[in-house]
């Protein structure tokens, strides 16, 4: 990548979702390039305000300052994976990886060898002939990441994005993200602690009522980062006692 | 690498398709014989399926002069019914305004009865083919836009974000995403749609025509040529079947990767 990823820094955050605040004026940064995994309870907001990041629509009532580190404008720099792969079933694996290229209707030659070498990046290049329909979750997911990276945003947002494939497929794409998404910076919202313990250079929890930003403690080894390390188990048992506490503390 | 190893349903499954239809038409002409032998009923009430068989032959040539005119008011109106229905749920899709004035508009259009519009078209438009296809048009147009409406609504929100965080422009959200998203619901409107078709052209017929298989079939009631209004009923049964399966094929082929998606066993 030319220049390095842009830093973001998030102020004035509010979110009220039936005249209920799920926070209020949190404040947050994102250092450029680096790796941070947002979680909490369920209902408490971590998605909402992913997509307040990534301005997307929202239907409750909210507000979020966006800083970014070089002043330029996020459009086009920004690249989202959500928990469902969203591959269209009209196109087949190739054109889902150049989606972006095909929807904004300037997909070329070019575009198109580039997505091949992504597919085979991501372990699928004898896929790219074939309808989304034909492959599996974890296959599905990859060509999501595939896609994701077509973008070479250097800002990557992504909700919950293994969630939906099983244990040892996700062990899989954790490494392959990792691998992929070097030099970009990376929010993620997951509501699994080993996985943010694998992945994160930093991990923010959303907790109490209205919510604010708790930073845990990582694991200093590389990511990502074994299951079996001793570091890892600890952070692992901290954070899941602070993911359990209640919201009124 | 082999692009589609599992193609459409094989030549076994299409024909036993065909053999399943055929037999269906076996029993039920043998079911009407059976009513005429067994019931004595005359035959300026029902003719037998021989006598309507022979009328087929022997009046082919009138018959297939009055079909291909009916034959042109239902594909006109299908395509006019088809391009305008989709282009109504493209603009209701696209205009926020639009939604709130032609929305009513439309559902009302619907609780008119075709066969009180089929007079008035004929006094404006006089007795060729136009007031025809419009009928046509009519009866095709609201299932297309009304679908083609509802699918484009109910584009998946994660596409929409995508699309969002995608760059695209509004233009190209509704023709690249919301459209194909829509196709499903869009084809079964059409499906309705296509069988629907001949009942406009039909009706527009005998209302005021000297032309077509309704016009035919007046008029061969009115001489007791029961067995030739017959034969033109069974050339009708067998437009709206050519008709639906010509749609449901063309629709398959507009969207080949739900042919794959039944195939895979995953």
């Amino acid at each position: 990548m030319p220049s390095p990823p842009p830093g973001l820094e998030i102020r004035d955050a509010s979110l009220t979702f039936d005249q209920r605040p799920l926070f209020h004026r949190l404040t947050a940064s994102f250092e450029s390039g680096s790796w941070t995994c947002l979680l909490g309870r369920s209902g408490s907001g971590k998605s909402s305000l992913l997509r307040m990041i990534a301005g997307l629509s929202l239907p409750d009532n909210h507000r979020l300052t966006l800083t970014v580190s070089d002043a330029r404008p996020l459009r086009g720099r920004l690249a989202w994976m959500a928990q469902r792969d969203l591959l269209v079933p009209w196109q087949r694996v190739l054109d889902n990886v150049m989606l972006g290229a095909r929807w904004r209707g300037q997909a070329n030659a070019k575009d198109r060898q580039r997505a091949l070498t992504l597919l085979d990046q991501v372990g699928l290049a004898d896929k790219a002939g074939q309808w989304p329909s034909t492959l599996s979750g974890g296959q599905r997911q990859r060509v999501a990441l595939a896609r994701t990276l077509f973008e070479d945003a250097s800002i990557v947002l992504m909700d919950e994005p293994f969630s939906a494939v099983d244990a040892i497929t996700r062990l899989e794409l954790h490494e392959l993200a990792c691998q992929l998404l070097v030099g970009r910076t990376v929010i993620m919202v997951t509501h699994d602690p080993q996985e943010a313990l694998r992945l994160a250079d930093r991990i923010l929890v959303l907790q109490g009522e209205p919510a604010y930003l708790i930073t845990q403690p990582t694991p200093t080894c590389r990511r990502p980062r074994p299951l079996a390390d001793i570091e890892l188990q600890q952070c692992q048992a901290e954070l899941i006692a602070r993911l359990r506490e209640p919201a009124h503390a | 690498m082999p692009e589609r190893a599992s193609s459409a349903p094989g030549p076994n499954a299409s024909l036993a398709r065909v053999g399943r239809g055929l037999l269906a038409a076996v029993v039920l002409i043998a079911l009407w014989q059976l009513t005429i032998t067994l019931a004595d009923v005359p035959r300026y009430i029902l003719p037998s399926p021989l006598a309507v068989a022979r009328a087929l032959v022997d009046q082919h040539q009138l018959l297939a002069y009055h079909a291909s005119i009916t034959a042109i008011e239902i594909v006109g109106g299908l395509i006019g019914g088809v391009l305008l229905g989709l282009a109504t749920a493209l603009a209701l899709a696209r205009f926020r305004p639009l939604r709130r004035t032609l929305l009513p508009v439309l559902l009302v259009s619907q609780a008119i009865p075709l066969f009180a519009l089929a007079p008035i078209l004929m006094l404006w438009l006089g007795y060729g083919l136009l007031p025809k296809i419009l009928m046509a048009m009519v009866i095709i147009y609201f299932p297309v836009a009304s679908t083609g409406y509802d699918g484009l609504r109910q584009t998946p929100q994660g596409w929409l974000d995508l699309a969002d965080t995608l760059g695209v422009n509004r233009r190209q959200r509704l023709l690249k995403v919301q459209l194909p998203a829509a196709l499903p619901a869009l084809a079964s409107g059409l499906r309705m749609a296509a069988s629907a078709a001949p009942i406009g052209a039909v009706i527009g017929e005998w209302v005021g025509a000297s032309r077509g298989l309704g016009f035919l079939m007046l008029n061969a009631n009115a001489r007791l040529q029961i067995d030739l209004m017959f034969a033109a009923l069974v050339v009708l049964v067998g437009f709206a079947v050519l008709l639906y399966f010509g749609v449901d094929t063309a629709l398959r082929r507009a969207m080949p990767w739900q042919r794959d998606a039944v195939e895979t066993p995953d």
